[in-house]
């Protein structure tokens, strides 16, 4: 239930008063809910929750961990492979 | 997928372990709030290759583990109405209440259906008007914003066939619960990132000030969740205790605004009792009067409940981090997916189901592919 993985928003479209997306999944589409997003628009990724979006992605954030990894790159890193369980 | 593979390449895992090899010099015991990082932390085989300076205790951060089993007689009772079609998120069915669960209602002819989301219950409701629709409206702060909007789209299309059996909880009062019980042993958090997207974190630095444990807001995927133990072990090692965001792309620190607002317009705080864990002071949402016309339990008489739990099940010391699944006896022999003595082997967030699924064979080498 609290699994959420970011989607894409590949169409916005207003149902029963709310407004609504198709949201690609790496290629699986669902319709949800956004609601609570209201910022979000074409082409942003969003974290689903139960068909309701509740956070758009931040691009910027993102590069947080990036800098994390840098401070820590004094030592080498062992070449890009796969974990258990991907 | 962007934001997902990024995550789970391995060389950044191995380095971020690597740091926080070199920064713990003591055993630390962290507890991770959410099921969903309890199965991503034993999936991935994480738990085994940090330091063993490090334990992990998993949290009660599962919500059909959590949810009373009062609550789920409740529902098997309600769904068993014939005008009733009962609607739920699937983990739910094969919870087992006292004696049955839903797939036995089902069994038994009940209209029980899975939905994905509550605006799909909303939807059964416009299109069965002759019938009425009851939704189980359980889970923690992410699911909330839905099942409240669900009441909300009922009350503007004018359904009066739609109601929820409610049974919300909350994380906060459950990390308190947690430090202020006797014999925690819990030194710091890794706090449910997804929980945090739509509370944020503001509730915490209270707790981190009141009890002097790191909380740390921590995603889901492998180098999120490292990096959330990292940040822990940082501040543990250095005598500090602060409420920190490691999952900045997709938490704030004042949360999702909007969602927040139709949640406190919904529900109110109430007293919760916890499946396996006992009654936690305000720790739960229930429906506020002004909604009392979509509240399943005035709706439908569910009064004479006694509830019985198995005698055989530790849930409740798993989900206190007490006990770890296989210390069970039941564990993967009179308890398994399939047959289910306790919720916390059923649900895709629990932490016995997490043992069974990824533990019971060798553990998979990093770089392998899964099994």
């Amino acid at each position: 239930m609290c699994l959420g993985v970011p989607g894409q928003i590949v169409e916005v479209r207003e149902r029963d008063g709310l407004r609504m997306a198709t949201v690609d999944f790496g290629g699986t589409r669902r319709e949800v809910c956004l609601a609570y997003v209201p910022e979000a628009g074409l082409g942003d990724y969003v974290v689903v929750h139960v068909g309701f979006a509740i956070s758009v992605v931040s691009e910027s954030e993102a590069r947080e961990t990036q800098a994390l990894l840098e401070e820590i790159a004094a030592q080498e890193l062992p070449a890009s492979s796969k974990l258990a369980g991907s | 997928m962007k934001f997902v593979d990024e995550y789970r390449d391995a060389g950044p895992v191995h380095a971020v372990l690597a740091e926080i090899r070199k920064r713990a010099t003591r055993p630390w015991v962290l507890m991770e709030i959410c099921g969903g990082q309890t199965h991503a932390l034993i999936r991935y085989g994480l738990d085994q290759l940090l330091p063993e300076e490090i334990e992990l205790v998993h949290g009660p951060g599962c919500p059909v583990c959590v949810t009373p089993l009062e609550q789920l007689d409740k529902a098997l009772a309600i769904a068993a109405h014939p005008e009733v079609i009962f609607t739920s998120y699937g983990d739910m069915l094969r919870v087992p209440g006292s004696g049955r669960d839903l797939f036995a209602v089902r069994a038994a002819g009940g209209d029980v259906r899975v939905v994905y989301s509550p605006l799909d219950a909303v939807r059964l409701a416009q299109q069965h008007p002759e019938r009425q629709v009851v939704f189980f409206a359980i889970g923690f702060e992410t699911t909330a914003p839905a099942n409240a909007m669900s009441v909300l789209q009922a009350e503007r299309l004018g359904l009066r066939n739609f109601s929820l059996l409610v049974s919300h909880v909350r994380v906060p009062p459950a990390i308190e619960a947690i430090l202020a019980a006797e014999g925690n042993r819990v030194q710091g958090f890794l706090a449910a990132g997804h929980v945090c997207a739509v509370m944020g974190y503001h509730e915490y630095p209270s707790l981190v000030e009141r009890f002097r444990v790191p909380i740390v807001v921590t995603g889901f995927e492998p180098l999120d969740l490292v990096r959330g133990v990292l940040a822990a072990v940082r501040q543990l090692e250095a005598g500090r205790a602060v409420a920190e965001n490691a999952y900045e792309r997709a938490v704030t620190f004042e949360g999702n605004r909007p969602a927040q607002q139709v949640i406190r317009r919904v529900f109110e705080d109430c007293d919760r009792a916890w499946r396996g864990i006992g009654m936690i002071p305000m720790s739960g949402w229930r429906l506020r009067e002004a909604y009392a016309a979509f509240d399943a339990e005035r709706r439908f008489d569910v009064g004479a409940i006694r509830p019985q739990e198995s005698e055989l099940c530790i849930a409740g010391e798993v989900l206190q981090g007490r006990r770890r699944p296989p210390d069970c006896p039941a564990f993967g022999g009179a308890c398994t997916p399939e047959h289910p003595l306790g919720a916390t082997m059923v649900s895709s967030e629990g932490a016995c189901a997490a043992y069974f699924n990824y533990r019971r064979e060798a553990v998979v080498e990093v770089g392998s592919e899964p099994r």
